[in-house]
């Protein structure tokens, strides 16, 4: 449910003729630098690579076959992540049947880590220290293995209207909203407390389970610690999740900053016409979506702050199955695409915003403005606020069991309003122990 | 005997279960394979990522029958599927009955009745979606001018069952008006003219001749949609987009638990598995009954048949 919706909206287009192309190289390649580093390997080979939703490689493939001569790409690509996700561990369960290569998302990693002895090491000199460290980390197990290589990041800014923000007398100018909400949740709950009793109705946030997102993707050990090994913590017991579900859920409904909308719902689409609220933490990736719902409204500006520090919501990575007859080819391929300059060609072509240390640098990213959002150098500002993650969440095989529960019951008093807080979390804490 | 002769015999005798073997080989294949394979992955604690882990016999069985969940999604299920089968067969016999009269463009208002049916689910779900939201709905707006609270659609547990119901109806009335419709044509038209001209009025003849010589079409649908009913899953699955069954799991059915026991959350195959064996069980209970009432029914008819003929 995180990036799935971003890239379903554009339905897969026809890659048939991509298939042609590849084939058909005469063998006299631009004898370019890429080429002559695997001028050892040059036996035909074909790789399969699948991805789902938008991953932006359609003429990397075609660059890639050009420079390897030797190389035929097919591409293979799932309509939506979901259909994805059932095939992958499906097939990785089965030992046979995967793509050479297989895109994952940042929300199967739990599952994926658990099957790492399936999958290929990636780990190696040539792209070593070329993700975000915590990009990096999430998807190395504990005795160094490298199960996949980042693709694409969902560093999260705050999106805010600057038309209600004028009207309920807050400054407009997204340098000025920075500085209005540096700090921690507390001092963002404040603000929207200021901008409530002035607003007329209108809410301050869209969603209290949204926040919760934010808020939990800043621990390290949200449901589980790791030391020495992975233990759930139960949930009675976990006093820094029932803190933040305590004071989110005050605020919300207490307070009336929360518009009471479950993210993705029908009444959340159609609350961007009726402006419902007047912020939203919105990771790169939002920005579409935003757009798309709030279509024909002015006023949507993106500031360059993230209550308590940094948060990353999303994102994905290409794994190479040990299945596959080419692993060595295949993860060449993969090293290439992920490559910081590939990553900004994915990046123009369909907006995945790139996870590598190097590509967050480059000026054809940081020149990136949104049009949408009032011409704010969004580029610029998702480099930022990617720099500004410093956490990595642990994510352990219970994570989004859990996770749902939390879900379940903020959207139970913030959205249904059929159960008070308290009534709330002691079902929340059965369902967690039906769990186990 | 010649060897020629018990050939053709051996022909005469093996043919038809050839002919029919295709079936039940298909069957075994798709049907009963899954079936005792599912039984057998519901004794082990079995995770979808990593497989097989140990045999636990019914510790599946008692997990699932202690979780109110479970029971939840049981009452939800048959909940759902009276509120959508009761209106639907007694609608698709109004709607064929009306079908049935001398009507001009006959074929365009049969095929029109089916349309609904074509219409692929997702369509369906994304115009109720837009129905049935909480705040933003248009049936909410249309009650809020009249006067009428809005209805919480996706918060009152029985109201997202009415919600869920419609779209059941939508899509399945008119598929199945059709099938009464056929079954109203094949009624002898001397039968009922002969009621006519025993004084019978149109009422009369529908209630007293019409609907009891349907019974054998009335029972065929109501299995249909009883087997149909205890399985649903699309739509109450897009009736949000989070696909569970809401935040209580207000509109949570049996097969939707399953799904979430097996692949979202806990990834449990081995209790999604005793889930799976509990609703069969369920079915099979429900077909019973349904036998027994056909029976009922069956003997009823021949009796009237009898007296028909007496008279």
């Amino acid at each position: 449910m995180r990036t799935t919706f971003i890239r379903t909206a554009v339905l897969p287009a026809a890659l048939l003729a991509l298939l042609a192309t590849g084939c058909s190289q005469p063998a006299a390649a631009p004898s370019s630098p890429a080429a002559s580093e695997s001028a050892a390997s040059t036996e035909p080979v074909t790789l399969t690579v699948a991805t789902f939703n938008e991953f932006g490689y359609e003429d990397l493939f075609k660059e890639y076959t050009k420079l390897h001569p030797n190389v035929t790409i097919t591409p293979k690509k799932a309509a939506t992540s979901n259909e994805a996700r059932e095939n992958y561990f499906n097939k990785l369960a089965a030992g046979s049947g995967l793509s050479d290569i297989e895109a994952i998302e940042v929300d199967w990693l739990p599952d994926v880590m658990q099957t790492a002895d399936k999958l290929t090491d990636l780990s190696g000199d040539d792209v070593a220290n070329r993700w975000l460290d915590w990009k990096a980390a999430a998807a190395t197990t504990p005795d160094g293995k490298l199960v996949g290589f980042g693709t694409d990041i969902g560093p999260e800014a705050v999106c805010y209207r600057s038309d209600l923000f004028k009207k309920a007398g807050l400054p407009t100018d997204r340098d000025e909203v920075a500085a209005l909400l540096q700090g921690d949740w507390n001092k963002y709950f404040e603000v929207g407390k200021q901008f409530v009793a002035k607003s007329n109705g209108v809410a301050w946030f869209d969603s209290a389970d949204a926040i919760m997102q934010g808020q939990i993707n800043q621990l390290p050990n949200a449901f589980s610690s790791t030391e020495p090994e992975e233990t759930l913590i139960p949930l009675d017991q976990n006093q820094p999740v029932k803190d933040m579900y305590t004071s989110i859920l005050n605020v919300s409904t207490n307070d009336k900053l929360s518009a009471g909308l479950s993210q993705w719902s029908t009444d959340w689409v159609n609350a961007f016409q009726k402006s419902k609220f007047a912020t939203m933490l919105c990771p790169g990736w939002m920005l579409g979506i935003i757009e798309g719902n709030a279509k024909g409204i002015e006023g949507w500006d993106i500031a360059n702050v993230f209550p308590g520090g940094g948060g990353n919501w999303g994102g994905s990575y290409l794994t190479v199955p040990a299945q596959g007859k080419n692993t060595a080819a295949a993860r060449e391929l993969a090293a290439w695409l992920t490559a910081p300059e590939q990553q900004i060609k994915a990046f123009k072509a369909k907006g995945t915003f790139p996870s590598q240390k190097e590509a967050l640098t480059s000026q054809d990213l940081l020149s990136v403005t949104n049009k949408f959002f009032n011409d704010a150098p969004t580029g610029q500002i998702l480099a930022d606020r990617a720099n500004a993650v410093t956490v990595n969440p642990f994510k352990g095989p219970n994570y989004f069991a859990v996770r749902q529960v939390i879900s379940d019951a903020i959207n139970r008093v913030d959205v249904t309003k059929k159960q008070s807080a308290d009534e709330s979390w002691t079902q929340a804490v059965k369902e967690f122990e039906a769990l186990g | 005997m010649t060897w020629r002769q018990r050939l053709s015999r051996w022909d005469v005798r093996s043919a038809p279960y050839l002919y029919i073997s295709p079936f039940f080989l298909l069957f075994a294949l798709v049907g009963l394979f899954p079936l005792l394979y599912t039984g057998w992955v519901a004794l082990h604690k079995w995770s979808l990522i990593v497989g097989n882990q140990g045999f636990i016999g019914f510790g599946n069985f008692a997990y699932v029958l202690d979780q109110p969940r479970f029971w939840d999604g049981v009452v939800n299920t048959f909940s759902i599927f009276l509120l959508s089968s009761v209106p639907q067969v007694i609608a698709a016999i109004a709607i064929a009955a009306v079908l049935d009269a001398n009507l001009r463009a006959k074929t365009f208002w049969r095929m029109g009745v089916l349309v609904p049916y074509v219409v692929a689910p997702v369509a369906v779900s994304l115009v109720f979606g837009q129905l049935f939201a909480d705040q933003s709905g248009v049936i909410n707006s249309l009650l809020g001018t009249s006067g009428v609270d809005p209805i919480g659609w996706h918060a009152d547990r029985f109201a997202s069952h009415v919600a869920i119901a419609t779209m059941v109806n939508f899509r399945w009335t008119g598929y199945n008006a059709l099938i009464f419709l056929a079954a109203m044509q094949a009624i002898p038209r001397d039968i009922i003219e002969a009621a006519v001209v025993d004084g019978a009025n149109r009422w009369r003849t529908f209630i007293g001749v019409t609907v009891p010589l349907l019974r054998p079409t009335i029972i065929f649908v109501v299995i249909t949609s009883t087997i149909g009913g205890l399985q649903i899953f699309d739509e109450p699955r897009m009736f949000d987009t989070f696909g569970l069954g809401g935040p209580d799991r207000e509109w949570m059915t049996v097969t939707m638990y399953l799904y979430e026991l097996g692949w979202a959350g806990q990834r449990n195959l081995g209790r999604s598995a005793a889930v799976a064996w509990l609703l069969f069980l369920i079915i099979v209970i429900f077909a019973l009954l349904n036998f027994w009432i056909t029976r009922r029914i069956a003997s009823t008819d021949t009796r009237s048949k009898r007296k028909r003929v007496a008279r």
